[in-house]
C-alpha cells in the first residue's frame, strides 16, 4: 500500500510509469563471462565505501614530525603526516587496517576484473558496431582506474611508493622537449617537491573517481540502451534478446553479486596482508628498497623498463632517454593500438555491419591468435618485472634472467600466437560443438583437413 | 583481550542471538520441506548472526583478521541467499524481446538536420559576429590556459645544479662532516653537501676504493685524494638512489630496475637499462682533514632529459 501510495505520488508529478515499466521488463541475457564487467563495478562500489571511510583519517601532508604513535618499532622515527596518519589509521583506528587494505585489494581486483572484461569483450568481438563507442569508453576507465591506483598507493608517503613517484618523474623527464616542464608543472618542481602529496590526493579522492562515474554512467546507459549482446544458438538471433527479466530475479542475482565480491574482498581485507608500509619505513630521498615491485597492474611497464637495452637516442644536441622508449612509447602504442582496434578490424574484414550476436573465440582465429599473442607479450614483460626475483628463485644472474626474457618477449607472443591460430582454425573447420570434441584429423591439416562438418 | 577470546565472545553471541531468533520464529513445515527456502533462510541466517559477531567484536576494540572473517560470512551470507533465491524462486524465462539492429530513423535523422541547419543559417548570416565570437571565445581559451603555467616553477637550470659548491663540506644525513681519515676501505657512505641534507639531487656516495683498483678518467686524477671517489647516488636510468654496493667487484646496483655500475671504470653502466656512468664529484680533504668538494658535478645527475647535454 504505501509502495503503491509513493509510486502513484512520483508518477503523477514526474511520469515515470512507462519507463519504469519497460526498466522491470528489460531481458538481460545471461552467461558467465558476462560477469567480469559487474564485477568491476561492484569492486569499484567497495572502493568508494571504503574510500571515504579512509579519507575521514589521512592527512595528505609532508609536514614531518616524529611518530609516536601505536606501531612500537617506529617510535621516534621522523615521519611526514601522510605516513604518520596512514600508520594511525592502520593501527589505531578501530576496523581501519580492515579497511585500507579491503581498498588495497579492492583496488587490485577492480583492474583485475576491468582486464578481464576487456579480453571477454575482445574475444567474442562484442566490440563491433554499434558498440565502439562503449569500447572506448571502457578503454579509458581501464586507464583511470590504472592511473588512481598509482596515485591510490603513491599516497602514502612510504619509501616504497616514494620510489615509484621518482620514477614516474623520470619518465616525465624522458619525454622529448615536453619532458622538464612536464615534470616540473605535474610534480610542482624538481623532484621530491613539498607539493606532490596533496596533488595526488585531490587527484586520487575527487578528480579521478568524478571521471569513472561519469564514464561508468555513460558506459551502463549505452548498453541499456543497445541492449546486452548474447551468444549464438538457441534462436537467439541480431534482433531478438533472450535472457531473464531485470525484475526481479536479474536485479536480485546482481545484488547477490555485488555482496559476493563485497564479502571476498573484506575476506582479502582482514586476512591477507597488503602494502604494509610500515616494513617498509618512510620515505627518504637518499633511502630505496629492494626488491621493489609495484602493483600487479603496473607490472609491465616495469617490466618493459627492466628489460628494454641500455639504448638511447641522440639527434643532434637533442637527447630521448632511455626510459622514452618503454615506459611512455611503448604504453603509448598499446592504447592507440587498443583504441584503433574496432576500426582496424573492420577495415581489414570488410565487416562493416552490426552484430549483436557473439562470435565464439574460434569463429575469429586471427583476431584471437593476435590477442593471445598480444597476451603473450604483456606476461612475460610483466614477468621481467621480477627479473630480480627470478633470479634469485633460479639462482642464475639477473643478466641471465633479462636475456631470457628478451627473447622471450619476441618468440613466447609468436609461438603463442601461432599454436592458437592452428588451434583455432582446425575448431572451426570442424564445425565441433566443443574443443574437445574436435577430431584429431582437423588438427594434422588445419586448413586442408576434411570438410567441415554442419557450420552452426 | 587476546584474539581468540574476543573471536569466542563474538561468535558465540552471534550463534546465540540467531538460534534465539529461529526459535523464535522458526520455519514454518511447508517451508521447511522446501528445501530451497530452507537453504535461502539457513543463508540469511549465517549473514544475521555474523553480523551480530561483528558488532560484539568491534564493540570489543576489533581485531583485524576477525573482522574481516565476519564480513566475509554477514556479506557472503547474503551473497549466497539472493543468489540462490534468484535462481532457484524467481522466473528465469527464457524471455524475448525484440531489439533493433541499428538506431537510425531515416526521417528522424533528417528533420534533426533540417531543423539544426536552419538554425546554423541564421548565425551564418552574421559572418563577420561569427568571426568575432570565435575571435573572443578562441583568446579566452587561450587565457584559460595560464592556471596551468602556475602549477610549478620553470625548469630552468635546476637539473643542471645540485647544492655542491667548491669547498662545500660533505655531510651525512645526520648532518656530520665526514672525516678523510675515518673512512674504511670499501666502505660506503651516503653524503649531502653541508646545509643541504634534504637536497635530493645532492645525494653522494662516498666510497673508499682499496689502493690501485679506481682508474681516474685523464683530466681527473686529482678528484680522488686518498682513494676516496664520490658518485652521484641517483641512478643516471630513473633516478632511483642506487643503494647496493658489492666490494668483491666493486659495483654499485641500483634495486629498481638492476642497473649495474663499475666503480674503477669511473661507474660506467654494465649492465641494465642505464645508459650513462654516474656523474663524479671532484673530491678533496680540507685542512682539518674533513672530505669537501673542489665543485659541483661537471654534468647534470639523475636521469637524463632532452637537453641535458646543454650544460
Amino acid at each position: 500500500m504505501v509502495i503503491k501510495r509513493s509510486v502513484e505520488w512520483v508518477d503523477e508529478r514526474v511520469g515515470v510509469s512507462g519507463f519504469t515499466h519497460d526498466t522491470l521488463n528489460k531481458v538481460f541475457p545471461d552467461h558467465w563471462s558476462f560477469l567480469f564487467g559487474e564485477i568491476a563495478l561492484y569492486a569499484f562500489v567497495v572502493l568508494v565505501a571504503t574510500g571515504i571511510f579512509l579519507a575521514m583519517f589521512f592527512n595528505p601532508s609532508l609536514a614531518t614530525k616524529i611518530y609516536h604513535g601505536a606501531y612500537a618499532p617506529m617510535r621516534g622515527v621522523r615521519v611526514s603526516a601522510a605516513y604518520g596518519s596512514a600508520l594511525d589509521l592502520s593501527f589505531s583506528v578501530r576496523a581501519g587496517l580492515v579497511m585500507r587494505q579491503t581498498h588495497h585489494w579492492a583496488a587490485l581486483v577492480f583492474i583485475a576484473a576491468i582486464v578481464v572484461h576487456l579480453c571477454r569483450i575482445f574475444f567474442t568481438g562484442a566490440f563491433r558496431k554499434p558498440r565502439e563507442i562503449n569500447w572506448w569508453v571502457g578503454l579509458t576507465l581501464l586507464i583511470l582506474a590504472l592511473f588512481n591506483g598509482f596515485t591510490g598507493y603513491s599516497l602514502l608517503d612510504d619509501l616504497l611508493s616514494g620510489t615509484g613517484l621518482r620514477i614516474a618523474y623520470s619518465i616525465a623527464l624522458s619525454i622529448p622537449f615536453l619532458g622538464t616542464w612536464m615534470a616540473f608543472l605535474l610534480f610542482g618542481g624538481e623532484f621530491p617537491s613539498d607539493q606532490i602529496i596533496s596533488r595526488l590526493f585531490f587527484t586520487h579522492v575527487f578528480i579521478v573517481p568524478l571521471l569513472i562515474i561519469a564514464l561508468i554512467s555513460v558506459h551502463l546507459a549505452l548498453i541499456w540502451r543497445q541492449k546486452h549482446t548474447q551468444f549464438p544458438g538457441g534462436g537467439r538471433t541480431d534482433r531478438n534478446v533472450h535472457g531473464i527479466r531485470f525484475w526481479p530475479s536479474y536485479a536480485t542475482e546482481s545484488v547477490g553479486l555485488f555482496f559476493g565480491v563485497a564479502s571476498v574482498l573484506t575476506l582479502l581485507g582482514g586476512l591477507a596482508q597488503i602494502n604494509p608500509i610500515w616494513l617498509y619505513g618512510p620515505f627518504r630521498v637518499a633511502n630505496v628498497t629492494g626488491p621493489a615491485q609495484p602493483d600487479w597492474y603496473l607490472g609491465w611497464l616495469e617490466g618493459a623498463l627492466r628489460m628494454f637495452p641500455a639504448w638511447e637516442v641522440r639527434i643532434g644536441g637533442v637527447v630521448i632517454p632511455n626510459p622514452f622508449f618503454p615506459a611512455v612509447l611503448l604504453p603509448g602504442i598499446t592504447f592507440m593500438m587498443l583504441y584503433a582496434w574496432p576500426l582496424l578490424e573492420r577495415r581489414f574484414t570488410g565487416d562493416y555491419a552490426a552484430h549483436h550476436l557473439l562470435e565464439r573465440p574460434h569463429d575469429r582465429p586471427v583476431r584471437t591468435a593476435l590477442g593471445v599473442a598480444a597476451l603473450a607479450f604483456y606476461v612475460v614483460l610483466f614477468l621481467a618485472g621480477s627479473n630480480d626475483l627470478i633470479a634469485k628463485w633460479f639462482g642464475m644472474p639477473v643478466e641471465t634472467v633479462t636475456w631470457v626474457l628478451r627473447i622471450g618477449v619476441i618468440v613466447v607472443p609468436v609461438v603463442a600466437g601461432y599454436v592458437m591460430y592452428w588451434l583455432m582454425s582446425a575448431y572451426r573447420r570442424s564445425g565441433a560443438s566443443q574443443f574437445t570434441k574436435v577430431p584429431l584429423a582437423y588438427f594434422r591439416h588445419p586448413r586442408r583437413g576434411p570438410l567441415p562438418r554442419a557450420r552452426i | 583481550m587476546g584474539r581468540a577470546r574476543k573471536l569466542l565472545i563474538g561468535i558465540g553471541t552471534g550463534v546465540a542471538v540467531a538460534l534465539a531468533m529461529l526459535t523464535r520464529r522458526h520455519m514454518p513445515e511447508e517451508h521447511a520441506r522446501r528445501g530451497s527456502v530452507a537453504a535461502i533462510g539457513w543463508a540469511f541466517l549465517l549473514s544475521f548472526g555474523a553480523s551480530v559477531s561483528l558488532t560484539v567484536i568491534y564493540a570489543l576494540g576489533g581485531q583485524p583478521q576477525a573482522e574481516g572473517a565476519m564480513l566475509f560470512v554477514a556479506l557472503g551470507g547474503l551473497s549466497v541467499g539472493l543468489v540462490l533465491w534468484s535462481h532457484l524462486l524467481m522466473p528465469q524465462g527464457i524471455y524475448v524481446e525484440e531489439r533493433k539492429l541499428t538506431f537510425d530513423e531515416p526521417e528522424e535523422m533528417e528533420e534533426a538536420e533540417e531543423a539544426f541547419v536552419e538554425g546554423a543559417e541564421q548565425i551564418g548570416r552574421r559572418s563577420f559576429l561569427g568571426k568575432m565570437l570565435a575571435a573572443a571565445v578562441g583568446a579566452l581559451g587561450i587565457a584559460f590556459l595560464f592556471p596551468i603555467r602556475s602549477l610549478g616553477k620553470a625548469p630552468g637550470r635546476a637539473l643542471f645544479q645540485t647544492a655542491w659548491k667548491a669547498g662545500a663540506r660533505a655531510v651525512t644525513e645526520d648532518g656530520l662532516p665526514v672525516r678523510a681519515a675515518s673512512l674504511l676501505e670499501n666502505s660506503v657512505l651516503t653524503v649531502f653537501p653541508e646545509g643541504h641534507t634534504d637536497a635530493a639531487d645532492s645525494q653522494t656516495l662516498l666510497i673508499k676504493t682499496p689502493p690501485g683498483v679506481f682508474h681516474p678518467r685523464s683530466g681527473r686524477e686529482d678528484w680522488s685524494p686518498d682513494d676516496i671517489v664520490g658518485f652521484s647516488k641517483i641512478c643516471t636510468h630513473a633516478g632511483c638512489p642506487v643503494g647496493l654496493y658489492q666490494a668483491a667487484t666493486s659495483q654499485l646496483f641500483c634495486p629498481c630496475h638492476q642497473s649495474v655500475f663499475s666503480v674503477p671504470e669511473g661507474c660506467k653502466p654494465i649492465n641494465g637499462p642505464a645508459t650513462r656512468a654516474l656523474p663524479q664529484l671532484p673530491l678533496a680533504i680540507d685542512g682539518d682533514g674533513f672530505v669537501i668538494a673542489q665543485s659541483d658535478f661537471p654534468e647534470p645527475v639523475g636521469p637524463e632529459f632532452w637537453n641535458f647535454g646543454r650544460h
